[in-house]
């Protein structure tokens, strides 16, 4: 039978009866639903933790930026968002080279002590005054375990956020011009904001 | 038949897992990939990456020191 075909005060009043039994059945739905959708907006708005990891690269020698790189390249495989952060002696793993332009006296004596690349990194222990580097670059070329440079290239390649410091830039007197391009630049804010999101942070 | 094979001999952790992450974006949804390895690590490294990414890892075998395993891609 058509609702249509009743007469119209008939047909009015159990329109009215279906709508309030909508109505009540619904209610509970309604109010759950924009529950839910605060809790989304909230939790998006403070940051859940994502399938990302952050990485601080803080120290500059081949070893421990070999663990930070591998662990960088692991990640993005296994399909995580990965960020990674140079500051400091880290700093040395995306520089391109050495420059003294336009530095102050103090700048350049750092620039000279300092590494100009990730291929001229000392090694954390046994660096035995730049002996162990070539020692150990000698053992992974016969194991056939990847150079640290053509790891920063790889993790690059492979879409790892890099993001160097700018406060350590400025103590190490490292301009942006010396860093690898396509690399980012922040602060701490920058850093603590990913890091908030991230299930793996890691201080290397 | 696997639709992809990768040879993975000789290189080191993290190079196998990172090829076969490369290697998968060249395939679909239900194609194989059949890797060989010696890494030591490549046994536990390629399962905690399919458990990971939510590929299957069909078999997994070892002969002569070369372990050779078959990645189902999964959607």
């Amino acid at each position: 039978m058509d609702l249509s075909e009743l007469p119209e005060e008939l047909r009015q009043s159990i329109q009215k009866m279906i709508d309030e039994e909508v109505r009540k059945q619904t209610k509970g739905f309604g109010d759950a639903l924009e529950t839910l959708k605060l809790q989304v907006e909230k939790s998006n708005a403070t940051g859940q933790q994502e399938d990302r990891a952050t990485i601080v690269a803080f120290s500059g020698e081949m070893d421990t930026l070999f663990a930070a790189c591998t662990i960088a390249s692991g990640a993005a495989a296994m399909g995580m968002e990965v960020s990674m952060y140079f500051t400091f002696w880290g700093l040395n793993a995306i520089r391109t080279g050495r420059s003294f332009k336009g530095k102050s006296l103090g700048e350049k004596m750092v620039a000279f002590m300092m590494p100009g690349g990730p291929a001229s990194v000392p090694t954390s222990r046994m660096n035995m005054a730049g002996m162990g580097p070539l020692f150990f670059k000698h053992l992974m070329k016969q194991r056939n375990v990847e150079k640290l440079p053509n790891l920063v290239e790889l993790i690059q390649e492979l879409g790892v956020r890099m993001i160097a410091c700018e406060t350590s830039m400025m103590v190490m007197g490292v301009k942006r011009e010396e860093l690898l391009e396509g690399v980012e630049f922040g602060g701490v804010a920058t850093y603590l904001e990913d890091a908030a999101k991230s299930k793996i942070t890691l201080f290397i | 038949m696997a639709d992809q094979v990768l040879d993975c001999k000789a290189i080191s952790c993290p190079m196998p897992i990172v090829r076969i992450s490369k290697a998968i974006k060249t395939l679909t949804v239900g194609q194989t990939l059949e890797v060989h390895a010696t890494d030591p690590s490549f046994q536990a490294d390629v399962e905690a990456w399919a458990r990971r990414t939510g590929n299957e890892l069909v078999s997994f075998v070892t002969e002569d020191n070369v372990h050779t395993a078959l990645i189902r891609i999964a959607g």
